[in-house]
């Protein structure tokens, strides 16, 4: 007694079955395929050449979803990082250019490659941020050890370190010119040209300012 | 009289030669430029030729330049084991006879010296019997009489050139391409000459220049021998081993083949070679199948459209006018051949070694034999017939020749037609990036020549 076992249901995953081509007479005799291909060659390359001679192939940002040559001839001619892309950092200034951050050190802590190094100093005594926050003696960025994972633009909490300059790396000749300093970190100006943020900051004295800080406690 | 005549062969050689090595140098450029024209690319363009500010860059033709100077300044290696005489010699083995096959290539109709400005009789001698000529010179090299013997003789030499040279590589793969190469070239060989057995017995010469005159007095050779061009283009190419026969050097299995062990000028010359044997090869089928020097309706004497004994127009020219036409005519056919392989060459992909072998012996062979079988039956059936047809044959003979005046019109009109047309590009801001490059005013065109 044979024993039959219940058919499978259709996979529920949508896999189509490739349809495996036949080998009909149209194909087998070769020559008409050979021609139809040598036409489509001959077809892309007299557009082609059209286009490249009269100087009008596509735009190849804006009509890169086109038929014809869409190649970027990269030093001369680029195409624009999009908007979230992870650049160079800069530090962002306050209205009176000096760097918004406070020497909190999350950044440096937050960074994966520790490629973040910040000296802290406090404002001289009677300063109006003295007590308040700090600043950064010095504030180091190797780029060549940073993996530009973006952690240190989310741990900060001033808005003071940001990755939106939309340039890339620059390659140089020796190691320690890919080491960047406070100053040239504070010069790259963000994508928009302002060396600003649009976000606020509250500054000592500030009416919306509680008026606590690690001096005047309570 | 004799060192005028070696003067004028010297002449001669120096203008096939020049052409031939001129074309080759091109047709590295063509590869390059046609094949990123054919897969939507720019292609290589950034040779350049700095003058001061001046840069010269003429659409990546310098790359070729800068490819001659990396040979003859590469290392020239040679393997510790290789046989030395022999891996040297290969590379000259490979050249050589492309360069002796160019000997018997009319590229011209025979030109009566002293009878330039004059009006030359369609047929007739200019020795000057007649009070024509002072003495006629053919626009061959080495006007042989046997013709295509020799062309088939020194097609095969092509085989010891890639033998030898994967034999005294010491290399497995050299040695792989180098069977590869010779099996290959001997079974595409047979069919070759097969091929044009037809087209002799029409012709009823071996002579290539009276194969020439033959054809613009009654038709071109493809139209009556459609398959016998067909069969020899196929097998012209696998003598050339280019795709889609590149096996003997087929890279993704065997490196390079025969000449993977050879640099600097060494491979230079193979390279070269390759392009070389592309450009006489598109001669022996201009000259045996697409009318050498002929251009539809042009005869020696003008220009005469008739159909059979009906002339329509006759305007008589002087011999300079038809001979010039003639060599450029020739020169351009051949150009358009070299172009259309390119062509071939970036369509097609590459055969299988068994598929190979199978397409020449089971294929290529029968059909060879097949077009010489019914190219006699025809030929004793036209006998048999007799006089009645000639008249009606010389009329289809004009057909054609009117079909491919008309066929040429066609396809420089349409070349023009779609030089002046325009492609609508769709444009799309999708993407931060695109929206970027909108409000810099996309993305700027290059400075660069092309």
């Amino acid at each position: 007694m044979s024993v039959t076992f219940p058919k499978k249901p259709a996979s529920a995953t949508n896999a189509v079955v490739a349809e495996h081509p036949v080998n009909t007479l149209y194909i087998k005799s070769t020559f008409p395929e050979i021609f139809r291909g040598l036409g489509v060659s001959m077809k892309h390359f007299f557009d082609n050449t059209k286009e490249m001679l009269k100087g009008t192939r596509p735009d190849p940002v804006l009509e890169r979803y086109d038929e014809g040559i869409t190649c970027i001839s990269y030093p001369e001619q680029k195409r624009p990082y999009p908007e979230r892309f992870r650049g160079i950092h800069r530090l962002t200034q306050r209205e009176d250019t000096s760097p918004r951050c406070v020497a909190c050190l999350c950044c440096s802590t937050a960074c994966p490659a520790q490629c973040i190094f910040i000296e802290p100093g406090e404002y001289p005594p009677g300063d109006a941020r003295r007590g308040y926050e700090r600043f950064p003696v010095k504030f180091v960025i190797d780029e060549l050890r940073c993996i530009f994972c973006g952690y240190c633009v989310e741990a900060c909490p001033c808005d003071a370190i940001r990755m939106d300059t939309g340039r890339h790396a620059t390659p140089y000749d020796s190691r320690d010119q890919f080491v960047y300093g406070k100053d040239l970190l504070l010069n790259f100006p963000g994508r928009d040209g302002s060396h600003e943020t649009a976000n606020p900051r509250h500054e000592p004295g500030d009416p919306g300012h509680p008026g606590l800080d690690r001096e005047h406690a309570h | 009289m004799n060192l005028t005549l070696l003067i004028w062969t010297i002449v001669k050689i120096l203008i096939v030669i020049g052409f031939v090595f001129n074309v080759a140098a091109l047709l590295t450029w063509v590869d390059r430029r046609q094949s990123s024209m054919i897969q939507d690319r720019i292609g290589p363009n950034r040779a350049v030729l700095k003058l001061g500010k001046f840069e010269l860059r003429v659409a990546g033709l310098l790359h070729t330049a800068a490819d001659g100077v990396k040979f003859f300044f590469k290392e020239d290696f040679m393997p510790p084991n290789a046989d030395k005489l022999l891996f040297s010699l290969a590379p000259i083995l490979a050249m050589t006879p492309v360069l002796a096959l160019l000997a018997v290539i009319p590229f011209g109709d025979t030109l009566c010296i002293g009878d330039f400005g004059k009006i030359v009789p369609r047929f007739g001698v200019c020795d000057g019997t007649q009070g024509h000529g002072a003495w006629a010179m053919d626009l061959m090299v080495a006007p042989l009489n046997v013709g295509l013997l020799y062309v088939f003789a020194l097609a095969g030499q092509g085989i010891v050139g890639a033998a030898i040279a994967g034999w005294s590589s010491d290399n497995k793969f050299s040695l792989m391409g180098a069977l590869r190469a010779a099996s290959q070239m001997v079974s595409y060989e047979v069919a070759m000459g097969l091929s044009l057995i037809g087209a002799m017995m029409i012709y009823g010469t071996i002579r290539l220049d009276d194969m020439v005159r033959w054809q613009g007095d009654y038709a071109w050779g493809i139209f009556v021998q459609p398959l016998a061009f067909l069969l020899f283009f196929t097998a012209a190419v696998a003598e050339n081993k280019r795709i889609p026969f590149d096996l003997p050097e087929a890279e993704s299995e065997l490196v390079s083949g025969y000449f993977t062990e050879y640099s600097g000028m060494k491979f230079g010359m193979f390279y070269f070679a390759e392009y070389m044997e592309v450009c006489t090869s598109s001669m022996l089928l201009v000259t045996i199948f697409l009318g050498g020097w002929q251009l539809p309706f042009l005869h020696r004497d003008g220009l005469t459209i008739a159909f059979g004994e009906t002339v329509l127009v006759h305007a008589p020219m002087a011999h300079w006018g038809v001979a010039l036409l003639g060599v450029v005519a020739f020169f351009g056919k051949t150009l358009v051949m070299c172009s259309f392989q390119a062509f071939v060459r970036w369509s097609l992909p590459r055969f299988r070694y068994d598929q190979l072998m199978k397409l020449g012996w089971r294929v290529l062979l029968p059909a060879a034999l097949a077009n010489i079988f019914v190219t006699g039956l025809v030929w004793v059936g036209i006998d048999k017939v007799g006089v009645e047809l000639s008249s009606g044959l010389k009329i289809a003979g004009d057909v054609t020749q009117a079909g491919v005046a008309i066929a040429i019109t066609f396809g420089v009109v349409r070349l023009i037609i779609g030089m002046a047309g325009k492609r609508e590009h769709r444009y799309s801001t999708a993407g931060t990036s695109a929206k970027f490059a909108e409000k810099l005013g996309g993305s700027k065109e290059t400075p660069m020549q092309a």
